[in-house]
């Protein structure tokens, strides 16, 4: 009996969505646009996150040794760096690189590659670039400068300057604007999620308003309420699938002229990132369509079963 | 089979029904008139729990209607055949869906549905628009299928409240005729109406309402107000 039931369940709530024309096309239509605005937030993260990224890349600490610092207590401090959980990654400049850099910097002045060529020595001194994981590590990784006893006591003789001091500003307020773009994100992304679902409900509350006097029919000719339940709840589920179909689909074009025309702007290709994560993101959607339509279907035929 | 047992409803500060009592045994044919605004719905309303009255008790049996649980009420209105004036068919079904959806949900299984359906839509005369929606069949046509709908399951009772309120004098004649030959196979029914000539075609048991109260009950009754 059971599977009798669910068949014929699933059967009338396919023929109610089918045969409601109008009304269905109207349910898929809002339940589409609530997948869309999902998407495009989740796209918008993507955005949001490779361009931070592109600005936590531009910033780092470089450490200059004096000029007569030797390469062996440079590689030293080079080893023990590597060490420490927040550096990311160390690039070593050597004196002879430091020169060639310089030259070709200035390779329009003249005066000052004059200036140069009249000294014996190479005045520049080698140094270490080093990026951190995250950009509020810098602070502690300059300070293990000062502070750490592992370096050799005349490591600190041959550090020239660090330029942290000199970013710190610029690295701080880098720090709290990401961290902030971050917290702003989330926030408006559920505002926005929760304002289309709360959308997306009324709608589908709606509809079955309209179906009121049907839902008193069934009850008068002695369906059980799982029966009358059942069909809406099909119906809801269906709008969900079907939409979330056209949403990927939609987001073809749309990702193929992002990538084309944005991918400068936003600092990734969307229509690759499109691809990379097809499955996922078709997931994403399926799942938010399946559960916002079941779900609101369910509490929304709720209160005409009460009596 | 029903009985009310000094039933009074009120809504708000209006008395639809005051202080009715009456007993309706197994197999009758029942008439109940009165203008309208008597309580006639109301009194039907009652019946099928739709409703609980102000005061009073109205039994189905030996049972307090009132005091059943929902699954119990849906039990209960198993036993009930229902058809009103404005026929309320399921619009996006069929003709043969809405009949069969009346026994799907009383869970009748497949067999007894493709056997029992085109029988009862060849008792009604709608063999042939079976594929049809309600929208596109008459009035007439309609209230036949809400008759056949509320026969399907075999109910020990049928409720028309003004069955034949939005028809023309054939149909009614035809609908009229569908109650009595139902009627004369062993089913009670209880009918509204205001129509003179379908009391006095029934000749059976007429009560008869006025202001909420009954003024009269007569075995073979006419219409008379």
């Amino acid at each position: 009996m059971f599977t009798i039931k669910l068949k014929r369940i699933i059967i009338s709530g396919y023929r109610n969505f089918t045969r409601s024309g109008f009304t269905s096309l109207a349910s898929i239509l809002i339940m589409t646009i609530t997948l869309f605005v999902i998407t495009s937030l989740i796209f918008i993260q993507a955005g949001l996150n490779s361009s931070l990224n592109d600005i936590k890349e531009k910033v780092d600490v470089t450490v200059y040794f004096v000029s007569n610092a030797d390469e062996a207590s440079i590689k030293n401090i080079e080893n023990s760096l590597k060490n420490l959980p927040e550096v990311r990654d160390i690039t070593y400049t050597s004196q002879d690189q430091a020169l060639i850099d310089f030259k070709e910097r200035h390779s329009n002045d003249y005066l000052t590659l004059q200036a140069l060529d009249e000294l014996d020595d190479n005045p520049l001194g080698a140094s270490l670039n080093i990026k951190a994981k995250d950009p509020s590590q810098y602070e502690s990784i300059s300070k293990y400068f000062e502070s750490d006893t592992t370096l050799s006591k005349g490591a600190m003789t041959i550090i020239d300057k660090i330029d942290y001091h000199q970013n710190k500003i610029v690295i701080d307020r880098l720090t709290s604007i990401i961290n902030g773009a971050k917290k702003l994100g989330f926030a408006i992304s559920l505002v926005l999620v929760l304002i289309s679902i709360f959308i997306t409900f009324s709608t589908i509350r709606l509809i079955i308003y309209m179906s009121r006097e049907e839902i008193n029919v069934m009850k008068l000719v002695g369906a059980g309420g799982r029966y009358i339940r059942g069909p809406f709840i099909v119906s809801g589920v269906l709008v969900g699938v079907i939409s979330s179909l056209v949403t990927i689909i939609l987001f073809i074009p749309v990702s193929i002229w992002l990538g084309n025309q944005m991918t400068d702007f936003i600092g990734i290709n969307l229509y690759t990132y499109y691809k990379a994560n097809f499955f996922q993101l078709f997931i994403i959607m399926l799942g938010s369509g399946v559960i916002i339509g079941g779900i609101s279907s369910i509490f929304a035929i709720h209160r005409y079963l009460k009596k | 089979m029903i009985y009310f047992n000094n039933v009074t409803k009120k809504y708000r500060d209006n008395t639809s029904l005051e202080d009715v009592s009456i007993a309706i045994t197994q197999g009758e044919f029942v008439a109940i008139v009165g203008h309208s605004g008597a309580g006639k719905t109301t009194l039907t309303k009652l019946i099928l729990a739709e409703e609980s009255p102000t005061g009073g008790t109205v039994f189905f049996e030996s049972t307090d209607i009132n005091k059943l649980s929902n699954k119990d009420l849906t039990n209960f209105r198993r036993k009930i055949g229902v058809v009103f004036q404005d026929y309320r068919l399921l619009s996006n079904k069929t003709v043969y869906e809405n009949i069969a959806f009346a026994m799907e949900a009383i869970e009748k299984n497949e067999n007894e549905i493709s056997e029992d359906v085109p029988h009862v839509l060849e008792l009604v005369d709608l063999t042939s628009k079976s594929l049809h929606f309600p929208h596109q069949l008459s009035g007439g046509e309609k209230q036949r299928l809400a008759i056949a709908r509320a026969i399907i399951t075999q109910p020990d009772l049928i409720i028309a409240d003004e069955p034949t309120g939005n028809l023309d004098p054939i149909n009614t004649n035809e609908v009229v005729n569908l109650l009595k030959k139902i009627n004369d196979l062993g089913t009670t029914i209880i009918l509204t109406t205001h129509n003179r000539s379908v009391v006095d075609q029934i000749k059976k048991r007429v009560i008869t309402l006025e202001n909420g109260r009954v003024i009269r009950d007569d075995k073979d009754g006419k219409y008379m107000l």
